[in-house]
């Protein structure tokens, strides 16, 4: 595992053509009435890296994704995306997919997909045409004209997560995403996810209270305390992707770190 | 694949089956009711031998659609004019004012409790005042079928439009999404099945609205043939003129459902509706 702390590492200068999509968090708190909902984070989250955070319930995780989309601004403390500081400019640098699919039920898994790009004034002809081949390539294809009451559960959350891939952002925020499905079809799309985000580096978070989840999908693991959400343990993962899932949550390595992990969940 | 086929067409057959269980469980009580109902009537008339001007048979009131069918559908077009063109208009005020209270608060808070209250205002009483503002033409029937019609469609409208799942707004802002975008792929939309609740509400109205309105003031249609033939004592002719306003609201309300299931067929299926 690496020895470096990336959160600690200064930001990295993005190459030139590259908009440097690392994310800098420091001290931030979130206060809803008398609910310190989150307290003192700081992370750094380097540029192309994934980041998971594991947390009890109610710890203030999707409030922070919230506050790096600029969608909630924190109570105190800055989010930074490369030079993006408002939440405005944030905003259009995100796209968050949520636990629970949102898929629009009067919209085929193809017209869903192409939200982003209508939203932008793309026609919508245009816009299938372009979301068609993502389709083949995440083992969508023949789905596209189906409407989301015919899909399983799987399904969806893949066409959602074309839908947010479509929106051509460099942050990826990932909300629970898999934790409506079932275990075997979690498993299965963990690894469908994890193929697709090599496919497409992003600069990613994703939330979970999925340990085994966290530690498989990032490079990086952040333990958050339960309310108010403070981070309470760091762990570097970076297992190969090249290996199949089955002999990785075998392994002695992630044995020990998820030990550690579900050690700090305890505190 | 074999196996495939074989399912499929047992399940296409199953499904024909109980489609048709599925319709007589829908609507056998109901016919049965209205059957059973016109019996038990021509039963009492015969029996008891009620004069023909106090309450007629259900006989007779088909024996004076046929007889009297010349200026029966005469009366029925202007009525039915009245109907379809007060309808729309309730329709599209009714969608207008929704849409426009929906987007401005500051109009919502003024205006709601306003129409509100205008509710409890008695159309019936309103009409020849209406027709003495308006005077004597189809602008008064129109009007008061418009305020029959329009309230439960702006009211559906205006809360259908404020259902909306904050959680899809907010996928949508991070997809880039104006307020305008937003408003037509996911508020709009997602507000259409209360919307079209109010408007087959509405259309249910509109039949007696005609009828309140041609009461007030007109030289035409079943309203004014009602008024016509109570004072000839021809009950019949009004039950006859009732039976025709009774389909005409039962098959406008029909109209919007079907033009329902095929705007939102999404909305009927399972889990397609937004929760």
């Amino acid at each position: 595992m690496a020895a470096e702390r990336p959160w600690t590492a200064p930001p990295v200068n993005a190459g030139s053509g590259v908009t440097d999509s690392s994310i800098t968090i420091e001290g931030v708190r979130q206060v809803f009435g008398d609910t310190v909902a989150l307290d003192g984070i700081d992370l750094h989250i380097r540029m192309h890296t994934r980041l998971g955070i594991v947390g009890p319930s109610g710890c203030g995780k999707s409030t922070l994704l919230s506050n790096i989309a600029g969608l909630v601004e924190p109570s105190a403390g800055s989010v930074a995306i490369g030079r993006a500081t408002t939440a405005k400019e944030r905003l259009a640098r995100c796209a968050l997919m949520p636990q629970k699919d949102l898929l629009l039920p009067w919209r085929s898994a193809l017209d869903n997909a192409c939200l982003a790009l209508e939203n932008r004034g793309v026609h919508r002809r245009a816009a299938r045409e372009r979301a068609r081949p993502l389709f083949e390539r995440f083992g969508l294809a023949e789905f596209e004209e189906h409407m989301p009451a015919q899909l399983s559960g799987g399904m969806r959350q893949r066409v959602a997560f074309l839908r947010t891939l479509m929106a051509e952002k460099d942050v990826f925020l990932l909300d629970e995403p898999f934790a409506a499905l079932d275990s075997i079809t979690r498993a299965s799309m963990q690894e469908w996810l994890l193929g697709a985000l090599t496919q497409e580096p992003k600069t990613a978070l994703l939330v979970t209270h999925d340990v085994d989840e966290a530690l498989l999908l990032t490079h990086h693991v952040v333990v958050f305390s339960a309310r108010p959400g403070r981070i309470v343990h760091k762990l570097d993962t970076d297992f190969p992707t090249n290996v199949p899932r089955r002999e990785i949550v075998t392994s002695p390595e992630f044995a020990h770190l998820k030990e550690q992990a579900l050690e700090a969940l305890e505190v | 694949m074999t196996l495939d086929t074989t399912t499929a067409s047992a399940v296409a057959a199953a499904s024909t089956e109980s489609r048709w269980r599925r319709h007589a469980w829908q609507y056998g009580p109901a016919v049965t009711i209205v059957v059973v109902a016109l019996g038990l009537w021509e039963l009492l008339i015969r029996v008891l031998d009620v004069p023909r001007f106090l309450w007629p048979a259900p006989s007779l009131i088909v024996a004076t659609l046929r007889d009297d069918a010349g200026p029966l559908a005469g009366h029925s077009w202007t009525t039915l004019r009245e109907v379809l063109l007060g309808f729309l208009i309730a329709l599209t005020a009714g969608l207008v004012i929704g849409v426009l209270l929906h987007l401005s608060e500051t109009l919502r808070r003024g205006v709601l409790p306003i129409l509100i209250a205008s509710q409890s205002v008695p159309t019936v009483v309103l009409a020849p005042v209406l027709v003495l503002v308006m005077g004597f033409n189809i602008g008064p029937i129109l009007a008061v079928i418009a305020l029959f019609c329009f309230f439960p469609i702006a009211v559906n409208t205006i809360d259908g439009l404020s259902s909306v799942d904050r959680e899809y707004v907010r996928m949508m802002q991070t997809l880039d999404a104006s307020r305008r975008s937003i408003f037509r792929r996911v508020e709009f939309p997602s507000a259409l099945p209360f919307i079209f609740t109010g408007t087959r509400i509405g259309a249910t109205y509109a039949a007696i609205g005609a009828v309140f309105g041609e009461w007030a003031g007109s030289d035409g249609g079943l309203g004014w043939l009602m008024i016509q033939a109570k004072g000839r004592l021809d009950t019949p002719l009004v039950f006859a003129a009732v039976a025709i306003i009774t389909s005409m609201a039962v098959s406008l309300f029909l109209l919007v459902a079907l033009v329902e299931r095929l705007t939102i067929p999404w909305a009927r299926s399972r889990g397609g509706r937004m929760k």
